[in-house]
């Protein structure tokens, strides 16, 4: 059996499905159908959700209902991302577990209102205080919404860590068909809670990757949480060591676990020297672009990216070898180009295809920009 | 105060205070620890939550649980942690710079009743970065930025959380014997609550302005900032009232999937273009929607994008459905076979495609709008005859089917009671 549905729908049904019972928002298009859905569904599992008075305060909410135990999304999009920086680094800094939805539009400022653009890639990535590591996954169509928004409960509990969902809007709000049967759920992980019994110690660790467990205000421990550099009682600290200490923590938990994170869609084709790279909904005009080539006698490789940051980067390396060139399409002015560009080689040309219209790409577009045809 | 599982609140072992001499702050946390002594709460469900500044530093003091958080942000720490678990004890100790920055969550909380307790640290400038004046500073008061006097009126906190909603409202100093009497009464009060608490500020305020506890009773009175219990009153908590309001949900099934089951059949070939076009208000979108519907339950892949301008109930409104015999991946107008136009509007956005159409290509149009260039063969539909002006896209539609056969008219009308499953929305 088939369904008719968008993204919107089917992220908001992959977050209930991961046990999300909080949800705080602002109205902001193309993001406030999520926003919309999680207001008239969350009462029904027992849930909250709430219009907040800015983005501002619905960060805050959810950061504060997460620490009591909820499972807490939110979604906006860039002008609200931009509004979430302070809490965004709170979060990282505090080590909450949160889940962000960035429906992205067109920047700076407000945009092209609301014109669908993939503004955000290194926003997302290096938008607060710091330049500590978050999670971006990406979906690329309406499947993806549904399971990745699972899989960034799951990431978000995993490494207590904000992990951003970087979506399209055309994928978020346009309706398209699917086999009900092909939604994939995946095993949310619950939170990793501290045993009764014990001593609860919140930010302590051994090693450096370690993610500690947490224990809920309210539940059998009294619980410490700062935003501010802290020890690992959770006190706030300017020793030196102690600072050191935490912050090489919060790279490490995500940097020594990239491969565990990393999600690609790899389609080598043997003896292609071109590869194309791409992520969200231009891999759909890039999948189209490929099959097109191919069925022309062409050979060519693609490489889709569905987690973003940390940059899955063996997986593109993988992906890279042998070729000679690597085409990176976007909609907006290469900035996932960057992170390719210092993994080519010498001899490796990255080209970059990308559109700032407001349009998404036609295969054609990408076969004449990429030099393919 | 014999048999009382909890003498203290206070970690000894984090004493002392770090406040400079003849700060307020330190008062002000002995009178709450007596607050918390008189309330005899489990420390487990106690949550205070601080911000930024000298007063941020005064969680540290209580064994409770404990936020430290972004400045001016505690409110909103607060609102989500009581939202998430409505039994738990939320106090709030936040300065006059807090006050200043986060003032709008201020105002909201309050609107909200959200059972929160908010003990502002009022010490009439920015102790920690150097004495810059607050939004509560004395006006003429000599800071360090406003070092030819304060021009600016300073905030009556009070008043702006009272005329908000708030149900607690209390002005105290931290030399006031009573203020253990009056956090207590605060921290019971189910909703929102308020003490605005004044206070001296040594390294800065107190030099800078020859301030004394004499000037700062005299500048209350010159203020006219009454002291005590401003107002109290008994409203729906905002964190049971949502509970309370969404209780008959729970349970109930959430976004169950919708299928569409092959009922009918189709006779298009490989992939249809359409455009629906029409103005806002003509249930373009919902219509449009109906019409994938009927295509997935006649066997079709369907993919439908909708287009408006900012604007809600003015201007253009379009739909781009794309009809396949084979799961659609990428989709993009170039060129519609078929095109419905129903308004004027409509047909202004869309005239270009209207006259790429070739004579494979079908037009239904309002027959107002005619005579139209193009070379399609034009189906004239006299709609205003027929119908209301919001019908228009739907009576077309079926019209389309009709004419077209591309799926049957009973694959229509069941997904036009779909609809109404979906929406609520009854369409005839």
């Amino acid at each position: 059996m088939r369904e008719f549905i968008n993204g919107a729908e089917a992220i908001a049904r992959g977050a209930i499905r991961a046990g999300c019972n909080f949800f705080a928002g602002y109205p902001i298009t193309p993001a406030t159908p999520i926003l919309l859905h999680m207001i008239r569904e969350l009462p029904k599992v027992g849930g909250v959700a709430i219009q907040a008075e800015d983005e501002i305060a619905a960060m805050g909410f959810c950061i504060g209902a997460s620490l009591s135990g909820s499972r807490a999304m939110t979604a906006t999009s860039g002008p609200g991302i931009s509004l979430f920086s302070e809490n965004i680094g709170a979060a990282i800094m505090a080590e909450v577990p949160l889940v962000i939805v960035d429906v992205q539009r067109m920047g700076p400022a407000t945009g092209g209102a609301t014109t669908g653009a993939q503004s955000d890639i290194q926003f997302l990535r290096w938008g607060t205080s710091g330049g500590f590591p978050v999670i971006v996954l990406s979906p690329t169509d309406v499947l993806d919404c549904y399971r990745l928004t699972q899989r960034a409960f799951d990431l978000a509990e995993r490494f207590r860590v904000p992990v951003f969902l970087a979506c399209d809007k055309q994928i978020v709000l346009n309706r398209t068909t699917v086999e009900s049967s092909a939604f994939e759920d995946i095993n949310v992980r619950q939170r990793n809670f501290a045993a009764v019994r014990d001593e609860f110690v919140p930010y302590r660790f051994t090693e450096p990757a370690e993610v500690p467990s947490m224990s809920p205000f309210g539940g059998p421990h009294l619980v410490r949480i700062s935003t501010s550099s802290h020890d690992e009682y959770g006190y706030l600290t300017k020793n030196n060591e102690d600072m050191d200490r935490i912050n090489r923590h919060l790279n490490a938990k995500i940097a020594a676990h990239r491969e565990e994170i990393a999600e690609v869609k790899a389609d080598h084709q043997e003896g292609a020297d071109t590869l194309i790279i791409s992520y969200g909904i231009t891999a759909q005009s890039v999948l189209e672009a490929i099959r097109l080539l191919r069925q022309g006698g062409s050979k060519i490789s693609s490489l889709v990216i569905l987690s973003l940051w940390p940059v899955p980067e063996l997986k593109i390396l993988r992906a890279m070898r042998d070729m000679k060139r690597v085409i990176v399409v976007e909609l907006n002015q290469g900035q996932y180009q960057r992170e390719i560009e210092r993994m080519a080689s010498d001899s490796q040309e990255v080209i970059g295809v990308n559109r700032l219209d407001g349009r998404i790409f036609s295969p054609g577009e990408i076969l004449a920009s990429g030099g393919l045809k | 105060m014999n048999n009382i599982s909890h003498p203290t609140y206070i970690d000894e072992d984090s004493m002392p205070y770090p406040f400079c001499p003849g700060c307020g702050h330190g008062a002000i946390l002995d009178h709450l620890n007596t607050a918390l002594v008189q309330l005899q709460l489990d420390p487990r469900k106690v949550v205070i939550v601080t911000d930024i500044g000298c007063a941020g530093l005064s969680d540290k003091f209580f064994e409770t649980n404990a936020f430290h958080g972004l400045h001016g942000r505690s409110v909103t720490y607060a609102t989500g942690i009581k939202l998430a678990n409505p039994e738990l004890k939320v106090i709030v100790l936040i300065g006059d710079g807090g006050c200043g920055i986060g003032g709008n969550h201020l105002i909201h909380a309050a609107r909200r009743n959200i059972d929160v307790t908010v003990l502002v640290f009022n010490n009439l400038n920015y102790g920690m970065t150097g004495g810059e004046h607050s939004v509560t500073t004395p006006q003429g008061s000599n800071t360090a930025t406003t070092r030819y006097g304060h021009l600016e009126r300073p905030m009556d906190i009070c008043a702006t959380v009272n005329v908000n909603g708030a149900s607690f409202v209390a002005r105290s100093t931290s030399f006031e014997k009573d203020l253990p009497d009056l956090i207590t009464q605060a921290i019971r009060n189910q909703g929102f609550s308020l003490i605005d608490i004044w206070e001296l500020c040594t390294a800065y305020y107190v030099p800078n302005n020859r301030f004394s506890k004499k000037a700062l009773e005299s500048s209350l009175e010159d203020l006219g900032f009454a002291q005590g219990i401003l107002h109290q009153e008994k409203r729906p908590e905002y964190a049971s009232a949502y509970r309370q309001a969404v209780a008959d949900q729970h349970g109930l099934i959430s976004l169950a999937p919708y299928p569409l089951p092959t009922k009918y059949a189709h006779n298009i070939k490989t992939r249809m273009s359409c455009i629906i076009a029409g103005s806002a208000g003509q249930r373009i979108g919902t219509s449009a929607g109906i019409f994938c519907r009927a295509a997935v339950l006649s066997g079709l892949w369907a993919y439908q994008q909708n287009d408006y301008p900012v604007t809600v109930r003015s201007g253009y409104s379009l739909s781009e459905v794309t009809l396949s015999r084979e799961e659609i991946g990428y989709s993009s107008l170039k060129k519609p076979d078929l095109m419905v136009v129903v308004s004027e509007e409509g047909l202004k956005k869309v005239a270009s495609y209207a006259s790429q159409l070739s004579n494979q290509d079908t037009l239904f149009i309002n027959a107002d709008l005619l005579p139209l260039q193009t070379n399609a063969n034009v189906v004239a539909l006299d709609l205003k005859r027929k119908d209301k002006k919001y019908n228009w896209a739907f009576i077309a539609l079926e019209e389309v089917i009709l004419h077209s056969g591309i799926f049957p008219l009973e694959a229509w009308e069941e997904a036009v009671s779909m609809q109404k499953d979906l929406t609520g929305e009854n369409l005839t």
